[in-house]
């Protein structure tokens, strides 16, 4: 059984927590005593049906407002796959709540309100799934029953989406018509929608390939702790602890520790407290290497033949996380995997519109823009683009006085 | 499948060893909380793979509410003495007298709340800047919106709106003096996920988990153990039922389920099948009101 991590997007009221409550409750994951709490709850709503929304948010403040404000993760397995759900705000003020549901995410679904089509939310929703490079889109237009189950209404939307999708380069997207209220095409194909070929939400959700989507050609471990135990059976041990990222390493392999640029080969591997001849992502493990070289977290272990690029100059789409604006000249913690370096914003070049992708002049960024900079860190940092590889491309930002996380950056 | 694919288990595994040694790079004084239950006892499996051959780059720490399960307390010796670790031990009972707290009273008198005194007086005395726990989102609803890596300032507070972003896989633990961060390394495990591990990885448990006859009481369709800690009504009779622990807490709010499961298959046969929460079985203290733990975490509590 594997693993599956995805997002739902679309705007307030098309229906994502409902149809989160839908999967859970369709696939009994739903206790009983959770559906008693929400059934009192939907009465006082003066609803008839039970509120499908309630196992989702979670916060005082949700419930009160009617609205979801922070990711709530959410969990359910079928017999195929473990899912982990993030279910995340719609509206434009929490964009940043959206894209660290998505920096994890192996697949988005994107909800449409049948009635309504591709909206100017549906747009930034779908520019936030290009942008952190979420591998699997699915458009799923929602509340077919309040469109009489229409084909003609299902088809119009698909043909406005994939002019969006091909202007953002998405190219896996999969369309779904359903109601998430009456369970349409959520776990069994309904007959409501005989028109429709492909397969129900669930079955789609349990077939996706995403083992593909885990990098094993370019190998990087980046170190998060060294081992050495220091007792006397074991004064020489000294082991690179961390998470091969993405690649495979073998025994034996020539390695380059960046940004340095030693070089060693590696002696031994220990996965799990035994020692084997290989690793592979997403695995931890613990390296050994022949030579004696200075190694401290933060290093990245890669492969001598397949090397990240190593530089202090980094182009970056930033989608900004703080209330205080980010202007020309700041200066911030840039942690990159388990590497903390600082850094100075040197230029930005422009603000990029995420409703129309427009490109405008600025020299600030506010809460929940995205903006493209130039980044100069005082040190060099191993990285790779993140498009290439999500892995070792995305960086986060922390202001030094506060130390709250304040920006996402996809290094170009 | 190819060679290199891996088992949801390996995936929540790796995710939670690599979650721990961010800690153990990133902080000065870490603390795994440990509570003899079976998230923690699989935390602890966990950071063996995460540090042996080395030491844990932290102790073990025990909040003793002075109402646990002796089983359980036997266990957390056992397994601190065989693993050769450090634990520290606090009482809640020397709390309540150096503090002169009130001891909540009634049938229940839960020393829950009071647990969170004496952790942050653990917290402020040994100067521990992370403290590891088992919470799962899985468990409850505020949890699920719970950061793996939880900032709570000097009252131990969590505020749940003003969290920080957490992306990709890159924790941000640096803190100001006097904060400190609650990590959660199963955050993303479920409690059938956390019974499927302990099978695979051939994990001992205290023997409440496993089915027994014990001497409860029926409680609103409840059974909670008769022990020293709960006060009997004229009207209580006791049962003598065969039962087992889903969760291991305090005697006096943690319930037990019926059931002769008395080996890790068939207890997870019965989680496959069950059709309620484990807060909701076995958690007497839960039930109070719809914002129940959203409001016990936000004064610092776990
Ligand atoms: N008729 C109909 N109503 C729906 C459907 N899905 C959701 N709704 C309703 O739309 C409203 C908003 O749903 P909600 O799940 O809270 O939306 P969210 O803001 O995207 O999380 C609620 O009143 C739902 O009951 C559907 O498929 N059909
Ligand atoms: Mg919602």
């Amino acid at each position: 059984m594997d693993l599956l991590r995805f997002i739902t997007a679309g705007s307030v009221d098309d229906g994502k927590s409902t149809l989160i409550g839908r999967l859970l409750y369709d696939s009994k994951s739903i206790m009983i005593d959770q559906l008693e709490a929400i059934e009192k709850q939907s009465k006082n709503k003066e609803q008839g049906e039970i509120d499908l929304a309630l196992l989702t948010d979670g916060l005082r403040a949700e419930r009160e407002q009617g609205i979801t404000i922070d990711v709530a993760y959410k969990y359910f397995s079928t017999p195929k796959r473990k899912f982990i759900i993030a279910d995340a705000p719609g509206h434009i003020q929490y964009t940043r709540n959206m894209v660290t549901g998505a920096s994890t995410a192996d697949l988005a679904i994107i909800l449409v309100d049948a009635r309504n089509g591709v909206v100017e939310q549906t747009r930034r929703h779908s520019i936030i799934a290009s942008l952190l490079k979420i591998p699997h889109v699915v458009v799923a237009v929602n509340k077919m029953d309040l469109v009489n189950y229409s084909q003609d209404v299902y088809n119009n939307i698909v043909i406005d989406y994939v002019e969006v999708a091909k202007s953002l380069g998405l190219n896996d997207v999969t369309y779904i018509p359903l109601s998430a209220m009456y369970g349409d095409n959520i776990v069994e194909k309904s007959e409501k929608l005989a028109w429709y070929e492909g397969p129900s939400l669930l079955s789609f959700l349990e077939s996706v390939e995403v083992e593909q989507d885990i990098n094993l050609t370019d190998p990087r471990f980046p170190v998060q702790y060294v081992i050495r135990p220091q007792t006397d059976d074991l004064h020489d041990y000294r082991g690179y602890a961390g998470k091969v990222i993405s690649g495979i390493y073998k025994k034996g392999d020539a390695i380059t520790v960046l940004p340095a640029g030693k070089t060693s080969k590696i002696q031994k591997i220990e996965h799990n407290g035994v020692e084997v001849d290989e690793v592979f992502a997403p695995q931890s493990a613990i390296l050994h290497l022949e030579d004696d070289i200075d190694i401290s977290r933060g290093d990245v272990i890669a492969k001598s033949d397949n090397l990240p690029k190593t530089t202090q100059e980094l182009d970056v789409v930033l989608c900004w996380m703080d209330n205080k604006p980010l202007t020309t000249g700041n200066k911030y913690l840039l942690q990159i995997n388990s590497r903390v370096v600082k850094s100075v914003i040197k230029e930005i070049e422009y603000k990029l519109d995420v409703n129309t992708l427009q490109k405008t002049d600025a020299t600030s960024a506010g809460l929940n823009d995205v903006i493209k900079v130039k980044i100069k860190t005082a040190s060099p940092i191993p990285y790779d683009s993140y498009s290439d590889l999500r892995e070792n491309g995305g960086a986060i930002l922390i202001d030094e006085t506060s130390h709250v996380t304040v920006g996402a950056c996809m290094i170009q | 499948m190819s060679k290199y694919s891996l088992d949801y288990l390996d995936h929540l595994e790796s995710e939670a060893i690599h979650i721990f040694r961010e800690v153990a790079g990133q902080f000065e004084r870490p603390a795994l909380l440990f509570s003899g239950g079976k998230d923690s006892i699989t935390l602890v499996q966990l950071a063996l793979k995460a540090f042996r051959p080395g030491k844990f780059p932290f102790p073990l720490v025990h909040i003793d509410t002075g109402h646990n399960f002796p089983e359980a307390l036997k266990y957390r010796d056992e397994l601190a003495e065989r693993l050769g670790e450090k634990l520290i031990v606090r009482n809640v009972e020397d709390t309540i007298k150096a503090k002169n707290l009130t001891e909540p009273k009634g049938k229940f008198a839960s020393r829950n709340a009071l647990q969170t005194f004496t952790l942050l007086d653990t917290i402020e005395e040994f100067k521990f800047d992370a403290c590891i726990g088992g919470a799962r989102r899985d468990e409850e609803k505020a949890r699920a919106k719970e950061r793996i890596f939880s900032v709570r300032d000097e009252f131990g507070q969590w505020d749940p709106k003003l969290q920080r972003p957490e992306l990709w896989n890159t924790y941000n633990g640096r803190i100001n003096k006097g904060e400190n961060v609650r990590v959660f390394p199963i955050s993303n495990w479920t409690e059938l996920d956390v019974w499927n591990y302990i099978r695979r990885e051939k994990i001992e448990l205290p023997s409440i988990y496993f089915s027994h006859e014990r001497d409860v009481i029926d409680h609103e369709g409840q059974l909670v153990a008769v022990s020293d800690f709960i006060k009997l009504d004229a009207t209580d009779t006791v049962l003598k039922k065969t039962v087992r622990y889903r969760t291991v807490g305090d005697m006096t709010c943690t319930a037990a389920v019926e059931s002769k499961a008395d080996n890790i298959d068939d207890i997870i046969s019965e989680i496959t099948a069950t059709k309620t929460s484990e807060r909701g079985e076995t958690r007497i203290d839960d039930k109070v009101s719809e914002a129940a733990m959203e409001d016990r975490k936000k004064n610092g509590y776990f």
